[in-house]
């Protein structure tokens, strides 16, 4: 690069190079060893489909930007996400330019089909280059490429690649470069290919440009004659999720308690620099007493998005639906839904916006509906903590924590609930034609440690960003809601009862009390509809507000077990089960249904669940508990 | 015995060759799907498992890939089995 004069393009908006290819082509792995984390995740307005885009400096001093597309069989869509890419392929999508190039990534074991993909965006008359990636699991499975005779009969650059190993990728940003100025003829919209003569000529060209020697071949068959198994399969699947809670629990408790330390270390500081007076009671009890309270569930997080990612780059995750499938047409979905769900598990968002591959519309409406009785990890939280305070850490039967099989039991409620609500969802309102399941199963992969790594640090940025905004926001509000009014002189009772939350609390008492909710559980569940853990630090803020000096200083854990019965312990456990979900999920959910019918509807049934819930645990526990 | 049968009467393992997708234009979306998936005929195809409660979805292995479906989508497939194992 020269450094006296810049690049001339530098002032304009740089170039755009697209990466498009089948799903399990290593797309995103790709784009990743690319960009590293210089990457910037957004959304396309009006659709949810998630923009990512980064730079790539190409060795002609040039910098372009690399846009990774979602991943689609053909041009002709069936879901948003695919929707999309036909768009910006074609440069018709309103918010995208049309790219400059196209890289079409392609499994060198799966030539065939993958070539007949290439075939087909070759038509568009675009400038294009073949990245051949997992070129080393073709070699590992006896077969060899042609690259040059592939290239040739193709007309355009064929770069090998091994993204998870980062081969071939400054050979693939030299062969782009040179493409960036050439002129093309595009075409603005070919007509629609018979797909049986691509794939045939696909398949010419396949069986031209390698030569198979039968290597050692389909390990991953092998171990799919385990994980399909139809005893194993299911058992293992139980293990997986089991393992993923009990470690979500047991490997999180050391980062956790080093996290909470250093917010009573924050508040101890904050405490003895300001003098007693509004300001010290918002920074101590309002932000980090309050976000405090929800940052400290960041490990737990990230440990449950670690397996999730593990599970979807290892390929496993498919094989999860495949053994779902049957239950899940039973209540009227498909096995894809299952992945949407699994991602629910960590939040509801994502799910939400994963169901946009499924492409039977009543089927997606449904995944949509039930997304959030998947516990996410904004309810952790609040078991966590309830848990905490009422629940013995006991052994049971050697092996397994008590608090641990407790908070697996909840799990298990949601996903029964999830099933019984999709069960009659789709005998009434979203009554519809059987869906069909159809999905390629990919090899199994080591998940890349890049990869994983890019994964969950956009995951881990994303919470914090709502920690930052949204839970900073309420948490203040909540405190100066449950700071003022000051009680008048002489009050005997607690200084929250006369402030403006108490009031809204004691307003909404009747309707939870039959429910064996307090006033302060009112309280809490308000801001706690702005997102879920927020519930908690409404509980801290509320409650470390409430008593006298010695109890300030109890953790809140204390003060819980002090406060509540276990009735309406194990009561407030079960509301969350099945709890209204967070505004962003509202809104979410209203972005992908084009209007406010679908969300109200949401609320109304799952308020309507968790009021149950809720209800019939406190009678029952009361009952039982004499 | 070389007549045309639909995938869901092969067992698993058995190795055959689809001679036909949705011949009928029964489900001309569905079969675009198969295609896309690399169903066509001429190409090798094998049951590889079948879901536990009445075998329905069932994997098979069409050319290099391995594809999970349901028996109603599969039912589309005429295969002429290739080695009676």
């Amino acid at each position: 690069m020269n450094a006296v004069t810049p690049p001339p393009v530098a002032a304009q908006r740089p170039r755009l190079v697209a990466l498009v290819g089948n799903p399990n082509a290593g797309k995103t792995s790709l784009f990743n060893a690319l960009t590293g984390s210089r990457q910037k995740v957004g959304n396309y307005p009006g659709v949810t489909v998630e923009r990512k885009a980064g730079r790539l400096a190409l060795p002609n001093g040039e910098t372009v930007e690399l846009l990774d597309l979602p991943g689609t069989y053909s041009l002709t869509p069936r879901s948003p996400d695919e929707a999309v890419t036909r768009d910006v392929v074609l440069g018709t999508a309103a918010h995208e330019r049309r790219p400059d190039v196209i890289v079409a990534v392609i499994d060198a074991t799966n030539l065939r089909n993958h070539l007949r993909f290439v075939l087909e965006l070759r038509r568009l008359g675009l400038s294009m280059v073949v990245a051949l990636n997992m070129a080393d699991l073709a070699e590992r499975d006896g077969t060899r490429i042609d690259t040059k005779e592939l290239s040739t009969i193709l007309g355009m650059a064929v770069i090998p690649t091994v993204a998870v190993r980062r081969r071939g990728l400054a050979e693939l940003a030299a062969a782009v470069a040179p493409l960036l100025g050439a002129s093309t003829t595009v075409h603005a919209a070919p007509p629609a290919a018979d797909i049986r003569l691509l794939q045939r000529e696909a398949g010419a060209i396949a069986k031209a440009v390698s030569v198979e020697s039968g290597g050692a071949k389909r390990w991953s068959q092998r171990l799919d004659a385990l994980t399909l198994h139809p005893v194993a399969g299911p058992l293992l699947l139980a293990a997986l999720l089991f393992l993923m809670f009990q470690g979500v629990f047991t490997l999180a408790e050391a980062p956790m308690e080093a996290l909470s330390g250093g917010v009573a270390w924050l508040q101890g500081l904050a405490t003895a620099a300001l003098p007693d007076g509004w300001l010290r009671s918002l920074l101590v009890d309002g932000v980090l007493g309050g976000v405090g309270a929800v940052v400290v569930f960041l490990p737990q997080i990230l440990i449950l998005f670690l397996f999730i990612l593990i599970l979807e780059q290892s390929g496993y995750m498919v094989r999860a639906a495949f053994l779902m499938d049957r239950l899940m047409a039973r209540v009227g979905l498909n096995g894809r839904a299952f992945i949407p769900l699994i991602s629910s598990f960590a939040c509801a968002i994502p799910g939400i916006m994963a169901t946009r591959t499924i492409d039977a519309p009543k089927d997606r409406l449904t995944t949509i509906l039930i997304a959030p009785l998947m516990t996410c990890s904004a309810r952790l939280p609040v078991y966590a903590i309830i848990i905490a305070a009422f629940i013995p850490s006991t052994q049971v039967g050697g092996v397994f924590n008590l608090q641990g099989l407790v908070l697996f039991a909840l799990y298990g409620f949601g996903v029964g609930g999830a099933l019984l609500a999709a069960w009659v969802l789709r005998r009434t309102v979203t009554k519809g034609p059987t869906p069909t399941f159809l999905m390629e199963m990919p090899k199994y992969q080591w998940p890349a440690p890049r990869d994983i790594g890019i994964g969950l640090w956009q995951r881990a940025w994303a919470f914090l960003a709502r920690a930052g905004t949204i839970i900073l926001a309420s948490t203040v509000v909540l405190w100066a809601l449950a700071s003022w009014p000051n009680p008048p002189a002489g009050a005997t009772r607690p200084a929250l009862e006369y402030s403006i939350a108490g009031k809204i609390g004691a307003g909404l008492e009747p309707l939870f009390r039959p429910i064996g909710f307090n006033k302060e559980i009112a309280l809490a569940l308000v801001p706690g509809m702005a997102a879920r853990e927020v519930a908690v630090s409404a509980l801290g803020t509320v409650y470390s507000l409430q008593g006298s000096e010695d109890e300030l200083a109890a953790p809140l854990v204390d003060k819980l077990r002090a406060a509540w019965s276990l009735p309406t312990a194990l009561a407030f456990l079960a509301w969350y089960v099945f709890a209204p979900q967070c505004i962003s999920t509202l809104a979410v959910t209203r972005r992908e249904t084009n209007g406010w019918k679908w969300p109200a509807f949401m609320f109304g049934y799952l308020f309507a669940m968790a009021y149950a819930g809720a209800g019939i645990t406190y009678w029952a526990a009361r009952w039982l508990l004499g | 015995m070389n007549t045309a049968a639909d995938i869901n009467t092969l067992q698993r393992g058995d190795i055959a060759v689809i001679v036909a997708v949705d011949r009928g234009a029964r489900d001309p979306a569905g079969a675009q799907r198969l295609h896309e998936m690399g169903f066509d005929e001429g190409v090798d195809i094998e049951v590889l498992h079948r879901a536990p409660l009445g075998g329905d979805p069932l994997a098979v292995r069409v050319g290099n890939m391995t594809v999970a479906l349901r028996k109603s989508l599969a039912a589309l497939v005429e295969v002429v089995p290739q080695s009676a194992a």
